[in-house]
């Protein structure tokens, strides 16, 4: 079987999510090619590529301001046409992963699938397995027709592991003219500054919600992180209110943790927010509300007032320096 | 400025979802507005209004005929909507809701602006804003957080995994917003009464010329559902002052601290 992954990268590296894919795909590939395409120049992307399996790379070039989404899918399908079609592509569950598959699954007339944490292939039969209801339930779904198949995998649903590959060989995917739906361009771009531990790696993860009451009670969740030296998160309901920026929510939306310890305060569990954290391999809620469906998967459960248990919880960590 | 804005009517997130024989969600009776449509359809209005022309018209697809989220959104200030409803919509999947929807804004004579959620609550594939736009021809921005209009131009914030980026957008354009773009606002009395005599234009599919719709046209089919292994059940107390200190041993026995 042979596999495209799209891959991405964030300051000159490919994203843990990339690795993850391209760790997944060299095991289910039984002797097929195992291809990664990238939006951009891929240079400096082709030895780690190629550690984690990739024996070639397309590149489409710089993008010159275009949005992927549009750019990538239509590069794509401009090598399928050449000649080389996979049998499945498969995207990391982020903005650009989705929009490119978006494009694609129209330009190709095959359906998405996606938020998926599971692969199979039995011979040419290939399915997918994503979870629903706040992760209780878990659906397989095979796909039917004929390739490429697109699916669409959460951050974490794989482990990444080197293969010791040697460097990929970078072949040139350029994009096509795309007409009227390639004229949106980004003018400038903006990175927030973040401190510590980065959200979805850090090993504590400490996250506020709607039960703080107000935007500057969040400065409890910082301290605690911070004491914890973990990372700071959010609810959707305290990003949506515009307590804290969006790179901060936990969620479906948002990013998928699996901490050593999370510790959720002031947060109901949202089917929206459990899909997100309930990988961690522990759990602490701090909530007033006994019946919140939070405490359904806490290891340690405190029903109290958050106003009242984390300060003291924060004096009781300062106190130990 | 006309602007039509993509809405889902959804089974209340608030009660347990269920699944039907063939594993579709049940979607009987009663559906609501997705609250995460409530954010486009609020953009949608302050942004005709600030055109100083124009109106909000709403499309939406269910399998049952059901309008009443169609007419929240009608009472928070929309005009009228389309409704393609057809049993044979069931288990229809995201490219060909977005062939249909296409299909439906071309037969509303399409508009300067489509707007989308970034994703429904209930299905969440995250896929139909884009693969919308590409069924139309269009250009599209996804993940919008800030959105304003300069003549003939979208300017957009959109949101990156480390950030945003700024982009600009011709018009005609498709547009995914994110929750809390805006704040939707509640319908008035008023707005609640005058929905009820809005128009609401209902289609099937084929009268669109789409087909095949349904389990038929998706490239997939449901193999198994199970249940996910449960996490142990964990040690719930109450908070007597002492709450504290258990979440410190906790942690000290995992030895973070």
């Amino acid at each position: 079987m042979n596999i495209w992954v799209f891959a991405q990268a964030a300051d000159g590296t490919p994203t843990s999510a990339t690795l993850e894919l391209l760790t997944k795909a060299r095991g289910v590939t039984g002797g097929g090619a195992l291809t990664a395409f990238v939006g951009g120049d891929a240079t400096a992307l082709a030895g780690s590529l190629g550690e984690f399996g990739a024996t070639k790379v397309y590149a489409t070039g710089d993008l010159g301001g275009k949005l992927p989404g549009v750019a990538v899918a239509a590069a794509m399908k401009a090598v399928i046409d050449g000649g080389d079609s996979p049998d499945l592509i498969m995207f990391p569950q982020s903005y650009e992963g989705r929009d490119v598959m978006s494009r694609l699954s129209v330009q190709l007339d095959r359906t998405v699938l996606t938020n998926n944490v599971d692969l199979k292939v039995d011979g040419d039969a290939l399915s997918v397995t994503t979870p629903i209801f706040g992760g209780n339930t878990l659906v397989t779904t095979a796909f039917s027709g004929s390739g490429p198949f697109l699916a669409a995998f959460r951050p974490k649903s794989f482990v990444a592991e080197s293969a010791s590959g040697a460097a990929a060989s970078v072949v040139a995917a350029p994009v096509p003219e795309l007409g009227a739906t390639g004229t949106a361009r980004v003018t400038a771009v903006h990175t927030e500054e973040t401190h510590g531990p980065k959200l979805d790696e850090a090993a504590i993860v400490v996250s506020g919600g709607r039960g703080l009451g107000e935007a500057t009670k969040y400065e409890m969740i910082e301290s605690l992180a911070k004491l914890l030296k973990g990372a700071p998160g959010a609810s959707r309901a305290i990003v949506d209110a515009g307590w804290v920026p969006y790179s901060y929510q936990v969620g479906q939306t948002g990013k998928v943790v699996k901490p050593g310890v999370y510790i959720a305060c002031g947060i109901s569990g949202a089917t929206q927010h459990m899909v997100g954290m309930k990988g961690a391999k522990n759990i602490i809620a701090i909530n007033k509300d006994k019946e919140a469906p939070i405490f359904g998967i806490a290891d340690l459960g405190i029903v109290g007032d958050v106003h009242k248990v984390l300060p003291q919880l924060i004096e009781a960590l300062q106190s130990r320096g | 400025m006309n602007v039509i804005v993509c809405v889902k009517q959804i089974p209340d997130p608030a009660t347990p979802g269920a699944l039907n024989a063939d594993n579709t969600l049940k979607r009987e009776g009663k559906l609501i507005l997705d609250e995460s449509d409530g954010y486009g359809v609020e953009m949608a209005l302050q942004l005709v209004d600030g055109a100083g022309g124009g109106e909000v018209s709403l499309v939406s697809m269910a399998p049952n005929g059901e309008v009443s989220g169609m007419r929240t959104a009608l009472a928070m200030g929309a005009a009228k909507g389309t409704l393609i409803s057809d049993p044979a919509l069931q288990g229809t999947d995201a490219l060909t809701t977005a062939k249909v929807l296409a299909a439906a804004i071309q037969k509303m004579g399409g508009a300067d602006l489509i707007i989308a959620a970034t994703e429904s609550s209930d299905g969440y594939t995250g896929t139909v804003p884009e693969q919308l736009a590409e069924a139309l021809g269009l250009p599209s921005v996804t993940f919008a957080k800030r959105v304003t209009v300069d003549g003939q131009s979208l300017k957009v914030d959109r949101q990156t995994e480390s950030g945003y980026d700024e982009v600009t957008c011709p018009l005609p354009a498709v547009i995914s917003v994110t929750a809390g773009v805006v704040e939707p606002r509640y319908p008035s009395f008023k707005g609640i009464m005058a929905a009820k005599s809005k128009p609401i234009d209902t289609v099937t599919a084929s009268d669109l010329g789409v087909t095949p719709v349904g389990w038929a046209g998706a490239g997939q089919t449901i193999v198994n559902v199970a249940q996910a292994e449960a996490r142990a059940a964990g040690e719930i107390i109450e908070d007597d002052g002492e709450g504290y200190a258990k979440i410190v041993a906790f942690l000290e026995n995992l030895k973070v601290i």
